[in-house]
């Protein structure tokens, strides 16, 4: 049986989704030098959020509700990271750097919990509706269409944000900051918008890729954003944190990595206890320690000695 | 006529140190005005509060008659007052073009940004033939150029000028020099921060030495030149 092209498959959805989690990381770390550690849970109540428009419309069909969930989990999303922003990181700027990552800890604690309180019946995982429909094959790979939203998704994202940085004002002002902020300031940059507004970006991303595991995975969950932020993480670091495009590559290079070490490793002569399923965050980790030591700056990072 | 730029007992602290202790002056549109004086003197946290990088501790700043207390850092680029940085602080990995286009951040005039960008390269060659060039491989020099023509595009009532001859070489700080002569004919108000005093002071219609936070001398520039303690202290002379 040849079941590379479905491992790869796999590793590419996956790896989408890591992917358009990590933008949020490597864009609020690219401005102010900050790791949200509360961005997996700003994707968390972006499932959330898509899953409450389901739950106010139950009979609507599904591709009509799309959409609606897709602006009402960016809505909860931005709405949650904007209000982190200004209230819990920004009187901590000027801060020493622990004190906003131990914030960011906290917060993701916080939301975490109030979904399991207050948000009915969140204490079990909750069913995501799906699509009805057989899989896709695609060059020997078979794909189910409730997975085909984030391989859609995540190109169209990536494609609009290199726009927005590259051609328009505000991009070419982010740029500026994420580079210099006072000197940013000096050129007519309204640097707190700028941040704003990379916390916000980050979140829809997030929100997105959220709709997305919700319709691959079938369910969501309150813990959701732990593990999948986690790795998300990882993949910015391992993309070349402050990158954008890096960290969609640290993304799928993640994915791709997770689902062939799933499947191959238990092949690998003398390694048949570390394949399988339960390894695969243990073989996700250890891409990253490898790539950490040969390339500390990530697959496209840029050298701290080049800041100016 | 009042003056475009009214500093009045302007005092600005770190922490609990201040480093400018209470200092006035005042800039007419048209002239060059410079602060001398020595590393710590507190020129360029003059400069940082005037553009809203930091903010004084008391005194009033009036800009083209507006209280500049009251604006943030990118709204005062908008009324009108550019800063060219100390340490130049180019935008490095951004190309030589992309850095002029930022100083016409505010500016919604697109032809004649373009106009402008062109001024620079007239005035600066060196930066036309490398438009493209990221501005991190540009020396010392030529980035300073780069910083003085960003400044510039946001079409200032005052551009104030940061240490322009910091860590240069004597040729091209003669050319950074001549280029501030230049913009001077061109009717340019300038504000220049500098401790290369001999050739501040000979280019400036106004002059102030400052010592730790204080103002200590004012007079035009011809006047300081030939000062006796101005000699002693700043051009090295016995």
């Amino acid at each position: 049986m040849n079941e590379l092209p479905q491992q790869l498959a796999n590793g590419l959805i996956l790896g989408a989704m890591y992917g358009l989690i990590a933008v949020g990381y490597t864009m609020v770390y690219g401005i102010v030098q900050l790791i949200n550690f509360a961005h997996g849970e700003i994707f968390m109540i972006g499932g959330f959020g898509a899953l409450t428009i389901h739950l106010w419309f139950p009979d609507a069909p599904l591709l009509a509700l799309i959409p609606l969930m897709i602006v009402f989990a960016v809505i909860c999303s931005v709405a949650v990271g904007a209000a982190a922003e200004r209230f819990a990181y920004r009187p901590l700027r000027g801060a020493p750097r622990l004190a906003p990552l131990i914030t960011a800890i906290g917060l993701s604690l916080v939301l975490q919990q109030a979904i399991w309180k207050w948000y009915p019946d969140a204490t079990k995982d909750q069913p995501f509706p799906q699509f009805e429909g057989d899989p896709l094959s695609f060059l020997g790979a078979d794909i189910k269409v409730n997975s085909l939203f984030i391989l859609i998704a995540a190109p169209i994202c990536m494609i609009a944000l290199g726009y927005f940085v590259n051609k328009t004002r505000a991009g070419r002002g982010m740029q500026a900051t994420a580079q210099d902020p006072d000197t940013a300031k000096l050129m007519g940059v309204n640097t707190d918008r700028i941040i704003v507004m990379a916390f916000a970006i980050g979140a829809a991303f997030a929100a997105i890729a959220a709709v997305g595991y919700g319709l691959h995975q079938g369910q969501v969950g309150y813990l959701m954003g732990l593990i999948m932020g986690l790795k998300a993480f990882t993949a910015a670091v391992l993309g070349g944190i402050g990158n954008i495009y890096g960290a969609m590559l640290g993304g799928i290079v993640l994915g791709l990595a997770e689902a062939l070490a799933t499947g191959y490793m238990a092949d690998v002569p003398g390694m048949d206890l570390f394949g399988g399923g339960a390894w695969k965050d243990v073989w996700a980790f250890v891409l990253l320690i490898v790539v950490l030591l040969v390339r500390p700056q990530g697959l496209l990072g840029e050298r701290v000695a080049d800041r100016a | 006529m009042t003056a475009l730029l009214e500093v009045e007992d302007l005092k600005v602290a770190y922490g609990k140190i201040e480093a400018v202790k209470g200092i006035s002056f005042s800039v007419e549109a048209g002239q060059v005005v410079t602060l001398i004086g020595t590393n710590g003197a507190g020129k360029t946290t003059t400069l940082r509060t005037l553009s809203g990088l930091l903010k004084p501790l008391s005194g009033s700043i009036t800009f083209d008659g507006k209280p500049l207390r009251k604006y943030r850092a990118d709204q005062i680029v908008a009324l009108g007052l550019a800063h060219s940085p100390e340490g130049r602080h180019i935008f490095p990995r951004m190309t030589i073009e992309d850095n002029l286009r930022l100083g016409a951040y505010l500016r919604d005039d697109k032809e004649d940004i373009l106009k402008d960008i062109q001024a620079a390269y007239d005035l600066f060659p060196i930066l036309g033939e490398r438009r493209k060039q990221a501005a991190g491989t540009l020396s010392g020099g030529e980035q300073q150029m780069l910083a003085m023509g960003r400044a510039m595009m946001c079409r200032p009532k005052l551009l104030m000028l940061d240490e322009p001859s910091m860590g240069l070489s004597p040729i091209m700080m003669q050319k950074i020099m001549e280029t501030i002569v230049e913009l001077k004919s061109r009717g340019t108000t300038i504000l220049l921060v500098e401790q290369n005093a001999q050739a501040a002071l000979s280019l400036a219609d106004q002059g102030h030495v400052m010592e730790v936070g204080n103002i200590v001398l004012s007079g035009t520039g011809q006047d300081l030149l030939h000062d006796e303690s101005v000699r002693k202290a700043y051009l090295g002379e016995d």
